[in-house]
């Protein structure tokens, strides 16, 4: 019981806990849907007239194609009910250009994994990398207190730590 | 005027190649004369180094010259001189024919030779500073500019005559830039992405003669929050002019340009975070270095992206195929920096390592890795159509919904760093601290999700549009929590100073900010960045309606009805405009009345160009943003779209606080003027106390 509530007292597990949970949060964000059907497909897909814009919200006076583009997204949602087979429909008539994001599969995958791998790579290693290097300098700590710059201030002194927070931070 | 111009420029590269040269030589003399390998007196090197130092001032006359006379063509109409022909007319206003300068490539490239020899010359003439570490940073400044001139001079002259008969009239600038903001987006930005150089050249110059301790941070600190400061407020006009002149109800759209701008915005920002853990415990030095590397490659990689037209954009009127200058520039700026960084890498060793997972230091080192992986998500995004062509065989396009599904995430941890990050202590954070310190914004945070919840935010109701309401209530939510910590910071310390002086609380808290301005205009700028993820996060609840209206037609969106009063058109001396009248009532009772525009220029060209004028009411908690879409060729009538953007407003108001909180950290502290004071009231009576150098008056910027 003892052991429990003095884990229970340690930063390192607040941290860990409050990084799961937000982990769990942003997994359960990133696999969320969004918006009505037509609105989702729609946002999914960008004009073909070459002003960049996605189809919903290209704007352009006399856009050659957005309108017949739009009638076209609602003939094939009609059609079906699968958003998959009507991105497919327009990437066979229109080219892979036409989706606003590449959801092909394959090597398209990429563009999603890698900057999400770098993103907990990022996160993971940085908690690696501090528990390494707390881990050195309390090593050092222990073969050379000196050497390692360890305070003379003993940790349990917290307000004197804070004090000197206090004082000497930006 | 043509011919003055080139001739400056010629000029300009001469007295550039001349800095670079000579000022370089001057260093090496210097080093080997201190180490006896030449018998040439140092004081001959230094009078040789002070003739580089001149040349490089002397630059920046000849490339004033050369923008001068470049101005001048636009405000003379000289069409004979090609750019001015292309980017200007005899009608357009003048402040846009001033605008002319930054309006194609030829022009933007002079801008920015031009931009950055201010501030070398700057540099040059504050040298004193630091004289051998400016001199480095001078000269390889120099290396820049030799660069943008050489392009200038030989592969995008500014000056070049236009073939044949002179025309009469010219093309005319670009409707979509006809607009006041602008006038001012383009020279921010490039005062943004052009000042990093200086940080650049003082990071290289200290690394190449190893240069001790950390004083080239001091003195580039204010040269970078400079540099910071213009990159955001550029980034956000150019983010408000596309929400203005665009029309299609939002500010960002995740364009190649604009991710060029963004990319060294977050290196940057991680850099001003990071010199911090390097001032005040001797670490991260390897990492400070690389970032402000990359920074600086990543601007002249941004430049790459607009003009070379390697990523399609719909900044198309900037490209060309100017980019071989620019990858060849890259590749030996790159090779130079790791060149330099390999042989002097010792030097940067680390004088102390993190100590506790749960400290100030790790919490900045988080804050760099998730500012860098947002960085290499933008990056990844905006080359991954090049890296699939080559891989695939077909180009794909990668839009809003890739960047708005991967960068939300991390912004929103980025988010919570901002809030947690200030409540940490240096070296480690006792368990004390962190429940004294997190106790009233986790308080904050609980009572704002429950209200929100409350108020109709429940993303588990919403259906289809669970992400993006999920998305928005975890941002008020720890907005809230963010702004607790830091109003609670600042009352704080305001307490102790009241409880030490009796002044009230207001008084308390200005003093407070005197006091010690780098922290707590940095929590300025913190709020001022919360503000904005508050904007951001209102666009979740976006409403957008389109309606073909006559007179006395009327629709609701949200809580106003608009009604059409009348359709008129009109004709100016550079455009033909259509605009609906709409009267906005709210509530039963009168607001205000609105008039959107299509304006049809066609100035000079044989085609009209069209450009929209939106019209908006903006509140603090929404803005109206009406659209005129243009005429229905087969009914007639015209076609209005309206928007309904909550708490757009708070982006614009954000960035008005990150601006006032970088003023208040640019300013010096309470206690330094104090010593500065005595430092003045000394002097009369003899030469000044040694104690009350330079060093201790930068110690005491920074206690």
């Amino acid at each position: 019981m003892h052991r429990l509530l003095s884990h229970l007292r340690s930063p390192i597990f607040w941290a860990k806990t409050l990084q799961s949970a937000l982990l769990c949060v942003i997994v359960v964000a990133m696999l969320g849907a969004g918006q009505t059907r037509y609105n989702r497909v729609g946002h999914e897909l960008m004009c073909s007239c070459g002003c960049g814009q996605v189809l919903l919200e290209c704007n352009h006076v006399g856009c050659p194609d957005s309108s017949r583009m739009i009638n076209e997204l609602h003939t094939q949602l009609d059609a079906s009910n699968n958003d998959t087979a009507v991105l497919n429909w327009f990437e066979a008539k229109y080219g892979a250009i036409v989706l606003a994001a590449p959801i092909r599969g394959g090597f398209d995958n990429a563009a999603w994994i890698v900057p999400i791998g770098v993103f907990l790579l990022a996160t993971g290693g940085t908690f690696v990398v501090v528990w390494l290097w707390k881990r050195r300098a309390l090593s050092l700590a222990v073969a050379n207190p000196a050497a390692a710059g360890i305070p003379a201030i003993p940790p349990q002194d917290d307000a004197l730590r804070e004090r000197i927070r206090r004082e000497t931070e930006y | 005027m043509p011919e003055f111009g080139s001739f400056s420029l010629l000029l300009a590269l001469i007295l550039t190649a001349y800095n670079l040269v000579v000022g370089g030589f001057a260093l090496w003399g210097g080093s080997a004369s201190g180490l006896r390998i030449t018998r040439i007196p140092e004081a001959t090197w230094n009078r040789l180094g002070e003739t580089a130092r001149r040349a490089g001032i002397a630059s920046f006359v000849a490339l004033c010259c050369a923008a001068f006379a470049l101005v001048w063509c636009a405000f003379h109409n000289d069409f004979a001189v090609e750019y001015i022909r292309a980017h200007s007319n005899i009608a357009l206003n003048p402040a846009y024919k001033f605008a002319a300068l930054w309006s194609g490539q030829e022009g933007s490239l002079l801008l920015w030779a031009f931009l950055l020899s201010a501030y070398g010359c700057v540099l040059r003439v504050r040298h004193r500073v630091d004289m051998r570490l400016s001199a480095f940073a001078s000269t390889i400044l120099a290396g820049i500019q030799i660069f943008f001139v050489l392009l200038l001079v030989v592969a995008a002259p500014p000056f070049s005559i236009a073939p044949g008969p002179v025309a009469a009239d010219g093309a005319g600038l670009n409707p979509l830039l006809q607009y006041p903001e602008m006038v001012m987006h383009p020279p921010l930005l490039y005062l943004g992405y052009v000042g990093f150089s200086v940080p650049f050249a003082f990071a290289l110059g200290a690394l190449m003669m190893r240069y001790p301790g950390e004083k080239w941070i001091h003195i580039t600190r204010r040269w970078t929050m400079v540099t910071w400061l213009f990159l955001t407020v550029g980034i956000f006009m150019g983010a408000h002019w596309a929400y203005s002149v665009l029309g299609w109800g939002g500010y960002w759209g995740w364009d190649p340009v604009e991710n060029a701008s963004l990319m060294p915005w977050l290196t940057g920002t991680a850099f001003l975070h990071s010199v911090m853990m390097q001032e005040k415990r001797g670490m991260m030095k390897n990492w400070n270095v690389w970032l402000i590397f990359s920074t600086f490659l990543l601007t002249i990689l941004g430049t790459l992206l607009t003009r070379s037209g390697v990523v399609s954009s719909v900044h198309a009127f900037a490209q060309s195929a100017i980019g071989a200058w620019f990858y060849t520039f890259i590749l030996i700026a790159f090779s130079v920096c790791l060149f330099v960084f390999f042989f002097n890498r010792d030097h940067l060793k680390s004088e102390n390592k993190l100590e506790s997972l749960v400290s100030r230091e790790s919490s900045f080192l988080f804050n760099n890795m998730i500012l860098l992986a947002a960085c290499f998500t933008v990056l990844w995004g905006t080359l991954f159509p090049v890296l699939s062509e080559y891989v695939q065989g077909s180009k794909v396009t990668v839009g809003p919904p890739f960047y708005n599904r991967v960068n939300i995430p991390i912004g929103l941890f980025l988010l919570f760093l901002t809030g947690i990050g200030p409540l940490l202590a240096w070296r480690s954070t006792s368990l004390r601290s962190i429940r004294r310190n997190f106790i009233l914004p986790s308080i904050a945070m609980g009572i704002t999700a429950i209200a929100l919840m409350i108020a109709g935010i429940r993303p588990w109701n919403d259906g289809d549009e669970m992400q993006s309401t999920l998305f928005s209530l975890v941002a008020f939510t720890l907005a809230a929590g963010v702004i607790t910590a830091i109003v609670e910071e600042f009352l704080r310390g305001a307490n102790v100073v009241r409880t030490q002086t009796g002044k009230n609380i207001f008084a308390a808290i200005i003093l407070l900010i005197r006091r010690n301005t780098r922290r707590y205009g940095g929590y300025i700028i913190h709020f001022g960045i919360v503000v904005m993820f508050i904007g951001i996060a209102g666009g979740a609840f976006n409403q957008a309606r389109e309606m073909e209206m006559t007179a006395g037609s009327s629709f609701n969106i949200g809580p106003y009805h608009l009604v059409c009063e009348s359709m008129t058109q009109d004709s100016k001396p550079e455009y033909d405009t259509s605009y609906a009248i709409l009267d906005v009532y709210r509530g039963g009772k009168y607001v205000m009345q609105l008039a959107p525009e299509k304006r049809a220029y066609f100035a000079g060209t044989d085609h009209e160009q069209s450009s929209t004028i939106v019209a908006l009411h903006s509140t603090a908690q929404a803005d109206l943003y009406t659209v005129f879409e243009g005429i229905n060729p087969d009914s007639g009538l015209p076609i209005i779209k309206a928007y309904l953007n909550p708490l757009i407003a708070w982006i614009w108001i954000g960035v008005v606080f990150v601006v006032i909180g970088t003023f208040i950290a640019l300013a010096p502290n309470l206690v330094r003027s104090a010593i500065r004071q005595r430092q003045e009231e000394l002097a009369p009576t003899g030469p000044p106390a040694p104690s009350l150098g330079p060093a201790v008056l930068a110690k005491a910027d920074h206690a």
